[in-house]
């Protein structure tokens, strides 16, 4: 499955950053969407994808019996989805505040600091 | 004495809270400071004459084999003694000058820094330690020279000397690295010791070059010589001590430490005889087109330099005994007069000596002091400084090397010095009385007991030049070969040097008669001077401008989708290199995939491409959607629920705050040219494969051992919860799920903000306009 998964990622990212060559903010916002999803992808499946193993520890026992699926990336890549998530709220107001102050979403238009 | 120096870097920070205390005074008790030091040092004299060094280390940077090692041997006690007995005087006179400034703490603090660098430096024996003070001198000097920094030429002064000062250490960095190399030893003291290994390594050349690059700008040699009458912009304390007495004379001390290390050969002798002999008569030559006191003065310091560096060129007995003497002399001449140009200028509010004339009826004392001070410049007897220019022309009627070239440009700095000589000490002091800006009244006796002081230790080692022997010796025993018996004495005979001098003294009288004549013709000459080297200084500055500038635009124009290629194409560069390089990535995995999950990828696959292309922003948003939900479904699939439940419920988000924000914003423009959406396509494409090629790198590398079984083994027992991912949250990185919460709130309060002024006034709807305008 993984090199599936490297090829997939592989094309999430290349998506996510012609997303966010785009001009248009909007689109700019698209991009980071799918950049961090891109991302929390290949942490997790890096790591190397088990099917059916969850890290859970059966009830009665202090260890799970068999291998199961390593729970570090996927605690991390839950931080990283939270966060994601916070920092694209706070995006997304951003740019419809300056939307409503510049009346543009042209970034070449915006790269000066006095509109 | 690492507590002399170091504790000085003290004393010069409590120089503010001394200054509320005492007030002007304070100049006076730090004066304490370098007094106490010279007194110090006159105590270790029988020891350092009887041609002991005396040391004292301390580790510093051990692991380095960095040592803060001080010593003191006969070259450095002069140094020492002539930094805190000229800095002790410098700081009396000081005080007086600046009484009326209110910035005289910081004058004081910096100026006694300088005194600490200075003193660190001539003690060092570690290469490092003495380029750490070396710097430290630039950057004390700059301040200094900058000192009255309202004033756009004293900024420019002290730009000037810092670069060409640090640019010259940095230099002499390179060539301490490679002398310590060559050498195997980072200590003065070795390094002596091993001069034959030294001359003979391959580095030799690279390293003198160097080395002597940074000598050179740090004493004005030419063509570095442009900096110093430039930064005369500085207090005349500050000209006196800095820029005659002590920090110029750095690069010619290092020189003569380095003596034994680097010295006697063919590129040394040859390389230090000829800038020397240059310089000198560079520096005179200029010296006699200025009128205002403080240039003349210090192109005449330039001169002396150039014959400082000169002498250590030479190199023989007889030059380096008069290198001790002259050095000696011009410190304590040059110190006194630069003072008697400030009382000048203080008293009469001018700098000009053709506006002065007659000051010797209102300020007797002053003359007297300044006519023994010129008299030891212009090298006439029975003053130190003739004893420093006999032994001198001596020395260079008997060099072997290029005398034809030397012995000219020697004799024309001869004559051209006393010339000078004599338009400082005569043109204001006698002749018709001139009105002056201010009216004149003799010196305070703060201002005159300095330079007074150092004009009668001038006349008395003239008279005595017994007293010095000794010195000299222990000086010279430490950059010759060893311990040598030194005579001076007033009267040498009637010899060639003597005839010299006479024929410079009737030429130099010629000269000062017809000066103003000179000048005119000296002025027609102009054009040509504006081609000197400062004029090579600032068209390399202007040069590094506008290299900064074209920079600055093509790197940092403002928009950010260059920077994003910029940045990406680099990194894919780099790292696509060192893929490559290190191992070719096997395409050949054996696919073990079910039908269901190669769907699931098709999906993710499908709704990134369906997000870039479709025209509708519902569209975009749905794909988003889709893209987010197989994700989560991924989770699913390979064991990790968390994740998929907090994906559903964080994409579920989104997409209804997407539907809510984005609804409100202009519908998808196509703003890029086809060949701009072509270039992004590359860029885009490039990256997505080099990130595809790495985790290929990376699942077909070797496995570590998880460094989660610890916590999978313990989750139980030690955090009490089934769902390990839970336990490692909250439990083994409880840390970072603070920090995760932290940043959170700090999201939400940016948010609440942004859409509460939204509601507020005109103002600050702009204000934060702005503020989103940056981020954005």
């Amino acid at each position: 499955m993984e090199p599936l998964m490297a090829v997939t990622i592989g094309i999430l990212f290349a998506a996510a950053i012609y997303m966010m060559l785009r001009r248009s903010i909007v689109k700019l916002v698209v991009g980071l969407i799918l950049l961090s999803n891109a991302a929390n992808l290949l942490i997790f499946a890096t790591a190397g994808m088990l099917r059916g193993a969850p890290p859970l520890v059966p009830q009665g026992l202090s260890a799970p019996a068999n291998m199961v699926a390593d729970p570090l990336p996927q605690a991390m890549v839950l931080t990283a989805i939270v966060i994601a998530f916070g920092v694209l709220s706070f995006a997304v107001v951003l740019v419809r505040r300056a939307w409503e102050i510049v009346r543009t979403d042209d970034l070449d238009k915006m790269k000066d600091t006095d509109t | 004495m690492q507590l002399a120096v170091l504790g000085g870097f003290g004393v010069a920070a409590m120089a503010p809270l001394l200054y509320r205390w005492c007030g002007a005074r304070a100049a006076i008790v730090m004066a304490l400071l370098p007094t106490v030091i010279a007194v110090w040092l006159m105590t270790l004299w029988p020891t350092i004459a009887g041609g002991e060094t005396l040391w004292r280390e301390w580790a510093w940077v051990p692991g380095l084999d960095i040592t803060l090692t001080f010593m003191v041997d006969g070259l450095a006690w002069l140094f020492a003694m002539l930094i805190t007995v000229v800095g002790a005087l410098v700081l009396v006179y000081a005080g007086e000058y600046l009484h009326d400034r209110r910035d005289l703490p910081s004058f004081l603090a910096v100026i006694t820094a300088f005194m600490m660098s200075m003193l660190g430096l001539v003690l060092a024996d570690n290469l490092v330690a003495l380029f750490v003070f070396w710097e430290l001198t630039s950057i004390t000097s700059y301040l200094l020279i900058g000192f009255n920094h309202t004033d756009p030429a004293a900024r420019q002064a002290a730009r000037q000397g810092l670069l060409v000062t640090v640019g010259g250490g940095l230099a002499l960095l390179a060539g301490f690295v490679m002398l310590a190399q060559a050498g195997e030893s980072w200590s003065l003291a070795e390094l002596t010791e091993r001069g034959e290994r030294l001359k003979a390594h391959a580095l030799y050349a690279p390293l003198l070059t160097c080395v002597l690059l940074g000598a050179f700008t740090k004493s004005a040699q030419f063509p570095f010589h442009f900096w110093l009458p430039n930064a005369m912009a500085a207090p005349t304390p500050v000209s006196a001590y800095l820029h005659s007495a002590t920090m110029v004379k750095a690069g010619i001390y290092l020189l003569a430490r380095l003596h034994p290390a680097l010295g006697d050969t063919e590129p040394w002798v040859v390389t230090l005889s000829l800038v020397g002999a240059l310089t000198m008569a560079c520096g005179a030559f200029l010296a006699i087109r200025h009128t205002n006191v403080k240039t003349l003065l210090a192109y005449s310091t330039v001169m002396a330099l150039g014959a400082l560096t000169l002498l250590l060129g030479i190199g023989t007995e007889t030059a380096l005994t008069a290198f001790v003497a002259f050095l000696l002399a011009h410190s304590l001449y040059k110190g006194a007069l630069f003072m008697v140009a400030g009382i000048l200028d203080h008293e009469t509010g001018t700098r000009d000596v053709t506006a002065m004339g007659g000051l010797r009826h209102v300020m007797p004392r002053t003359a007297l002091v300044a006519a023994v001070a010129a008299l030891s410049l212009a090298g006439l007897p029975p003053l130190l400084g003739f004893i420093g220019k006999e032994l001198m022309l001596e020395s260079l009627l008997a060099a072997g090397h290029y005398r034809a070239v030397i012995l000219p440009l020697a004799f024309l700095a001869a004559f051209l010095t006393l010339a000078v000589a004599a338009i400082v000490a005569i043109r204001p002091f006698f002749g018709p009385r001139r009105e002056t800006p201010r009216t004149p009244r003799e010196a305070p006796p703060g201002m005159l007991a300095g330079p007074a002081l150092l004009a009668v230790l001038s006349l008395s080692f003239g008279l005595a030049p017994g007293l010095l022997e000794s010195l000299v010796s222990a000086v010279i025993g430490g950059i010759g070969a060893g311990p040598v018996e030194t005579r001076l004495a007033l009267w040498h005979g009637l010899n060639p040097a003597l005839v010299l001098s006479l024929a410079s003294l009737v030429l130099g009288g010629l000269v000062f008669y017809r000066w103003d004549r000179l000048r005119g013709w000296l002025a027609r000459l102009e054009p040509l001077m504006a081609r000197g080297p400062e004029a090579g200084y600032e068209a390399l500055l202007r040069g590094l401008v506008l290299l900064a500038e074209w920079q600055t635009r093509l790197l940092q124009n403002g928009h950010i989708r260059n920077y994003l290629i910029m940045t990406l194409l680099v990194l894919v560069g780099l790292v696509g290199h060192a893929l490559l390089m290190r191992q070719t990535p096997s395409l050949a995995f054996t696919l073990e995939v079910y039908p269901h999950e190669a769907a699931m990828a098709g999906l993710m696959v499908a709704g990134a491409v369906a997000a870039c292309v479709v025209r509708s922003r519902l569209t975009a948003v749905a794909a988003l959607g889709v893209v987010g939900f197989a994700i989560a479904l991924t989770f699913v699939l390979f064991s990790a629920p968390d994740l998929a439940i907090t994906q559903l419920l964080v994409e579920t988000l989104t997409v209804v705050l997407l539907v809510l924000v984005l609804f409100r914003l202009p519908r998808f423009a196509t703003l890029s040219t086809p060949i701009e959406r072509l270039r992004d396509l590359v860029v885009a494409g490039l990256s997505g494969g080099l990130i595809t090629l790495l985790m290929l790198a990376v699942l077909a590398g070797e496995r570590l051992p998880r460094i989660s079984d610890y916590m999978v083994a313990n989750s139980q027992s030690l955090g009490h919860g089934h769902n390990i991912v839970n336990v490692i949250l909250v439990d083994v990185r409880a840390l970072d799920t603070l920090g995760e919460m932290f940043v959170l709130a700090l999201s939400a309060i940016g948010v609440f903000a942004m859409l509460r002024f939204h509601a507020g006034s005109c103002a600050t709807q702009r204000g934060s306009g702005t503020r989103g305008d940056d981020d954005g």
